[in-house]
């Protein structure tokens, strides 16, 4: 399956922050085929660092899509059945509008000028995007991390335009701790001297910076158990200490490498902004009360069906922030399914235990499908 | 069901538990269903198909909530001693507790909570006071292992043992008023001497 990038422009979108975007683009791949009554899309939101190409080979570069595991013929999300968009966040920098396009007004990259936007904005986009496709509702919306948290916000600020919704590995605001994490990231980004105030595009990026916060990243993506099965405390091609700061240790080298590599393809501005996104949701807008933002519309009561999955070693978005969901949903009488799936991989596990969400997401997505045919 | 979707899905009989086809008959068509310690689904996924239920199910054990989700149930891993009390009243026409009585760390609470939440209840539970329990223990003079009863006192699921009668005892005392009853030998129905003959008993309270 070759997957190749399209793109989608608007004329503008208003933002959560009051300004305005004009033009913005969106970058988005699908797989599969559109029905004849255009009751099969599923639009997959994808994490952090993500981007459009979650399936399929790459027509450039012949690249794997990030959850090609999941979605494919006879897959999860099965692309003999479903048709499956899925598309850049605003605010990235893999073919949408971020902070590294040109604005238009001045001829030069947004930079630090860009507006900070909101997971809600990002989800404007992607309704924007799904309106252009001539797509009325979507079969579902799904998506780990920060993806999950667009899924919920699909639900809430779109409940008309989806039956159903797959939160993956997430939460409906972020914690302290995710804050904290983040805040780390950026401030390592915005120490590195190569920074310049967000103003590098024409010389040398704060590769340094970038590179600390991916590594900040990897350790909160993994668990202590998966870390230790991986590295341990073995050394890095050598048999005893070095006695100096060069690698030591196996993950020493992987942290390092792994950092050094998400340099080539990210933007350091995008790492703030995306950042502030994920740090600026709360589901209920700072009210608390999550049971409101699910019951917006009181008449209609909750249409969307939930399937709510977590994984018991993920630490950086723990399994009693979903369970927090769950119960409120419980209370509204909502259609949910919840399981945490036991895993070692820590936050890292929606993206490689992939045998048991196929399990479900299977299962949950066929019987949201036959309540399309029985309507 | 047009769609030959849901390849993980076996299609569902009742056959292997007496109790779901007495369930089976008392839910009526497009009712809202729950039922609490639903294992992998069967009976909900069989009550979708054939009788057109809303149904939501609670289980414990994360590998059959797995195998419900996977059948297209909505379920939620959860404990069903907790998990009763965030429904609003009356949330469900039905709420069943299949066999899972027994099981539970505090049944009163349970049914009370079940009445809450739903208009009527249905309970299923081994009787403890079958003629192959007593006769078992009469004669070993050890903790029962019996057919109705497989395990070993040390790993047994169940925590609490209860007869047809101290049921009923339950359901006086406690104010839940029995709609129906029915008694099952296998799928045999009794219709005499219940406590003695009857290996499983279902109610229907409200």
């Amino acid at each position: 399956m070759v997957a190749e990038t399209k793109t989608a422009r608007f004329d503008s979108i208003a933002l959560d922050s009051g300004a305005t975007l004009s033009p913005v683009e969106i970058a988005y791949e699908t797989y599969g085929s559109l029905n004849a009554d255009r009751s099969n899309a599923i639009l997959i939101t994808h994490a952090f660092t993500g981007d459009a190409h979650a399936a399929g080979i790459s027509a450039e570069g012949g690249k794997p899509g990030w959850w090609d595991n999941m979605i494919g013929p006879g897959r999860a999300f099965d692309t003999d059945r479903y048709f499956v968009i899925c598309s850049n966040v605003l605010g990235g920098c893999q073919g949408s509008t971020g902070p590294a396009s040109v604005n238009p007004a001045t001829g030069r990259p947004y930079a630090m000028t860009f507006p900070v936007i909101t997971i809600r904005d990002m989800v404007r986009l992607q309704r924007m995007l799904i309106d252009s496709l001539g797509i009325l509702r979507l079969l579902s919306v799904a998506g780990g991390s920060m993806g999950g948290m667009q899924a919920l916000e699909w639900a809430v600020s779109f409940p008309e335009r989806l039956l159903s919704t797959i939160p993956i590995a997430t939460t409906w605001r972020h914690s302290a701790q995710q804050i904290a994490f983040n805040e780390v990231g950026r401030q390592a980004i915005m120490s590195d001297p190569d920074w310049s105030e967000g103003n590098y595009y024409d010389k040398k990026p704060p590769a340094r910076g970038l590179s600390v916060a991916r590594m900040v990243g990897h350790i909160t993506y993994m668990s202590d158990e998966s870390m230790r099965e991986k590295f341990g405390r073995r050394l890095r091609e050598k048999e005893t200490f070095g006695f100096d700061f060069g690698v030591d240790f196996e993950v020493e080298s992987y942290l390092r490498y792994r950092g050094n590599q998400f340099v080539s393809r990210f933007d350091a501005n995008s790492y703030l902004y995306i950042t502030k996104a994920e740090d600026y949701f709360d589901l209920t807008n700072g009210t608390g009360t999550l049971i409101d933002a699910f019951l917006a519309d009181p008449f209609n009561g909750l249409a969307t069906r939930f399937l709510v999955i977590s994984f018991t070693s993920d630490w950086l978005y723990p399994s009693y922030q979903s369970q927090e969901i769950v119960r409120v949903l419980r209370r509204v009488n909502g259609d949910v399914a919840y399981c945490d799936l036991q895993s070692n991989y820590g936050h890292d596990a929606f993206l490689v235990d992939i045998a048991e969400q196929t399990e479900i997401v299977r299962g949950f997505l066929a019987s949201t499908a036959r309540l399309v045919k029985a309507a | 069901m047009a769609h030959a979707a849901v390849p993980a899905s076996q299609p569902v009989t009742l056959a292997e538990r007496p109790d779901f086809s007495v369930i089976g008959e008392i839910i009526q068509p497009g009712s809202r269903v729950l039922d609490l310690g639903c294992g992998e689904g069967e009976l909900l996924a069989w009550l979708v198909d054939h009788k057109q239920v809303m149904a939501r199910g609670v289980e414990i054990a994360a590998a059959q909530v797995r195998k419900a989700i996977g059948r297209g149930v909505s379920a939620y891993q959860g404990d069903i001693d907790e998990g009763l009390a965030d429904y609003p009243a009356k949330a469900f026409d039905y709420v069943i507790l299949s066999q899972t009585l027994q099981e539970t760390r505090s049944p009163l609470h349970v049914l009370q909570d079940m009445l809450r939440v739903g208009r009527r209840a249905i309970v299923s539970f081994p009787n403890f006071g079958h003629w192959s329990v007593r006769q078992a223990m009469l004669f070993t003079g050890q903790a029962p292992k019996t057919k109705l009863f497989p395990y070993d006192w040390y790993n047994s699921p169940n925590i609490h043992f209860l007869s047809i009668n101290d049921f009923e005892d339950l359901c006086r005392e406690s104010g839940f008023p029995i709609e129906k009853r029915y008694f099952l030998s296998g799928s045999t129905r009794v219709t005499v001497m219940p406590n003695l003959m009857a290996q499983t008993a279902v109610f229907l309270l409200g």
